[in-house]
């Protein structure tokens, strides 16, 4: 059977999704003639032409803007913003214009646009090519926000965005990028809003998404050595969260670890550990863990970025002290 | 033929006025919640603009976009029912006065944020350019807009794109409280010129002036897409907000309001092509009644549902 990148599945759901429908554009800073900062959109342009793939100036307030405005008159525009940390020079247009748009319209149109960023570190890229906001995003109502542990969920929830009315920030994790998975037959259909299990077992679960998913299978197998069972939730979408596969898992397992790379504090993690400390709380036998970054900025150098990412280590040790 | 365009456009200006006079008294009254920016004064920009687009032509708007609206082509009691927070109005009650929107007739929202208009538009341009029916997209913002570095990457993008925005500068002159000199280091004739983009100023209080004007632009743009620049001089006559004392502004500035007030400057001109005077007394009684049971209508309509509250927030399915 082949194989496929990540980034290759991202680029087969936008071909896909623009030979499906002839509304969705693409835009960003370098996609055309460049094919992306990573590659993502790599022949997007010969295929459909300077029509549907535009290169934008840098100037990513507009081109979140254009979005949305192209959106409310009947196109379904993809947008890249380079790295996720850029996304602070489009909040305007993603908080207060795509996310308000069909509430404050008394549901007159909605904003069908799909923002793609990657986020994560590793590469010692420094402050302001590093960061993980998308709990910003989970945090505004009207916004949808998925971030896939693996090419077939890439590829199925990209499609799923593309088709969604709403607006909805889609997060690639650049540590991801390479990853390769045996394909299927074909590409299964994902639906917004759904987890998977990752992995089954019977003495904790993990949550997690995105880069933390593969720290939480490295986890399971160390345990798995000391006959620890780790059930792995992988959460595909943040907003909505899946609290309901959540549940059921912690009612198989009843201790809970949640694991991501953003900053620990007040992220994705936080408002899980809340709820399930309210809905679950008769199923918890020990402490909700949480594992996420330090609250630092992410730092330039390497012996420091180390000490500031978290992974398969810090799951383990989170994994033990709730089973304590 | 032009005596009946001019009749249209004043009466057009006369229903934004009378609509804009009863809404400032409903909130002297106590009954409209949150904020009004009324745009007394400057109902020629809005009307001669207005007066060159058809329905699939799209426009959006800022904080004061009453006028934007009905130009437009807006019908009356949805809009007041949404100013007055009702479950009939324009947008369910959820927008209110700075969120009015009607896509039915192009209208995709005025707007909170000083300057959003802009990019909305532009991408509305891009979209309506590739369609390729000769339609366009107008965007209204104040001069208090042109220190958002937003208005220079639309311009900068749509002069690249060659798209067709008109962007529509109402320079009354303040910005919010402060006046634009204090504000704006250049001109926005000299930011068309930095672009290559084609600009025209008009007397915005002048509204065949305004029509003409953009009547030209717009031909050009159907044409062949590219962005134009129309900058009209107007007059802010209310505050930033109803409720405002404008202390800031001096008594000989608030004196010499009325001489440039846009529909007595266009009956003047009117009655000199030879409309009689009951001609206006008969058209203010119309639109006096037409107001007054659009107000009435409204005022009856029920809140929102509390249990919809929710609802709205996603087209798709629900979320947490």
């Amino acid at each position: 059977m082949a194989e496929k990148h990540f980034i290759r599945a991202i680029n087969e759901a936008l071909a896909d999704a623009m030979s499906a429908d002839e509304r969705v554009i693409i835009l960003g800073e370098d996609i055309a003639a460049a094919g992306g900062s990573f590659k993502a959109t790599r022949g997007l342009l010969d295929r459909f032409g300077d029509k549907r793939v535009f290169d934008t100036p840098i100037s990513e307030a507009t081109i979140a803007g254009v979005a949305v405005g192209a959106a409310l008159t009947g196109f379904k525009p993809v947008v890249e913003i380079m790295f996720m940390d850029f996304v602070t020079l489009t909040m305007d247009m993603m908080v207060n214009q795509a996310a308000k748009a069909h509430a404050m319209f008394g549901a007159q149109r909605s904003v069908p646009m799909v923002l793609r960023t990657p986020h994560g570190g590793g590469l010692s890229a420094g402050p302001q090519h590093s960061q993980c906001l998308e709990a910003w995003f989970a945090h505004t109502p009207g916004l949808k926000v998925v971030c896939p542990s693996n090419p077939i969920d890439a590829y199925g929830l990209l499609r799923a965005a593309i088709d969604d009315p709403d607006p909805v920030i889609f997060v690639e994790n650049k540590a991801l990028y390479a990853k390769r998975v045996e394909m299927p037959e074909e590409w299964p259909q994902i639906e917004i809003g759904r987890a998977r299990v990752a992995r089954r077992g019977k003495d904790v679960t993990v949550v997690a998404y995105g880069a933390a998913v593969d720290w939480a299978e490295k986890a399971a197998e160390e345990l798995a050595r000391d006959g620890v069972g780790v059930e792995i939730v992988d959460l595909r979408s943040l907003q909505p969260w899946d609290e309901t596969s959540v549940m059921e898992s912690l009612s198989r397992t009843h201790r809970l670890v949640i694991a991501h790379e953003a900053v620990e504090a007040f992220g994705v993690g936080a408002e899980i550990a809340a709820r399930m400390a309210d809905v679950g709380f008769d199923e918890l036998d020990g402490p909700i863990i949480r594992v996420g970054a330090p609250f630092s900025p992410p730092p330039f150098a390497p012996s420091l970025e180390a000490v500031f990412r978290r992974d398969a280590n810090d799951i383990v040790a989170a994994v033990r002290r709730t089973l304590r | 033929m032009t005596a009946e365009r001019a009749k249209s456009r004043y009466s057009a200006m006369l229903r934004i006025r009378a609509s804009e006079e009863a809404l400032q008294k409903l909130f002297a009254d106590g009954r409209i919640p949150g904020f009004v920016h009324l745009s007394i004064g400057q109902e020629a920009v809005a009307v001669g603009v207005s007066s060159c687009l058809r329905d699939a032509d799209t426009v959006s708007s800022n904080h004061r976009g009453h006028g934007h609206t009905l130009a437009k082509g807006v019908e009356l009691e949805p809009f007041f029912a949404e100013i007055l927070g009702r479950e009939t109005g324009l947008c369910r009650g959820r927008g209110g006065s700075m969120h009015v929107a009607d896509f039915s007739k192009g209208m995709l929202g005025a707007n909170g944020i000083v300057g959003a208009g802009l990019p909305i538009t532009t991408g509305s341009a891009l979209a309506l350019k590739l369609l390729g029916k000769g339609d366009i997209a107008v965007v209204y913002f104040g001069d208090g807009a042109l220190a958002q570095g937003l208005v220079h990457e639309c311009i900068n993008l749509s002069a690249l794109w060659s798209l067709p925005v008109m962007f529509v500068c109402e320079n009354n002159g303040w910005s919010e409280f402060s006046p634009t000199s204090r504000q704006m280091a250049t001109s926005l004739r000299k930011l068309a010129d930095a672009f290559g983009v084609e600009y025209r100023a008009v007397d915005g209080n002048r509204v065949s002036e305004v029509a003409a004007t953009a009547e030209t632009l717009v031909a050009g743009m159907r044409k062949a897409p590219a962005p134009a620049i129309l900058e009209c001089a107007t007059t802010r006559v209310r505050g930033h907000f109803e409720g405002d004392r404008q202390d800031y502004r001096t008594a000989s500035e608030i004196q010499s309001l009325p001489a440039r007030d846009p529909l007595s400057l266009a009956r003047a001109e009117m009655q000199v092509e030879g409309v009689p005077p009951d001609w206006f007394d008969e058209v203010a009684k119309q639109i006096a009644v037409e107001v007054n049971n659009a107000v009435a209508k409204a005022l009856t309509a029920p809140p929102p549902i509390d249990a919809d509250l929710a609802a709205g927030v996603y087209a798709g399915m629900g979320s947490k």
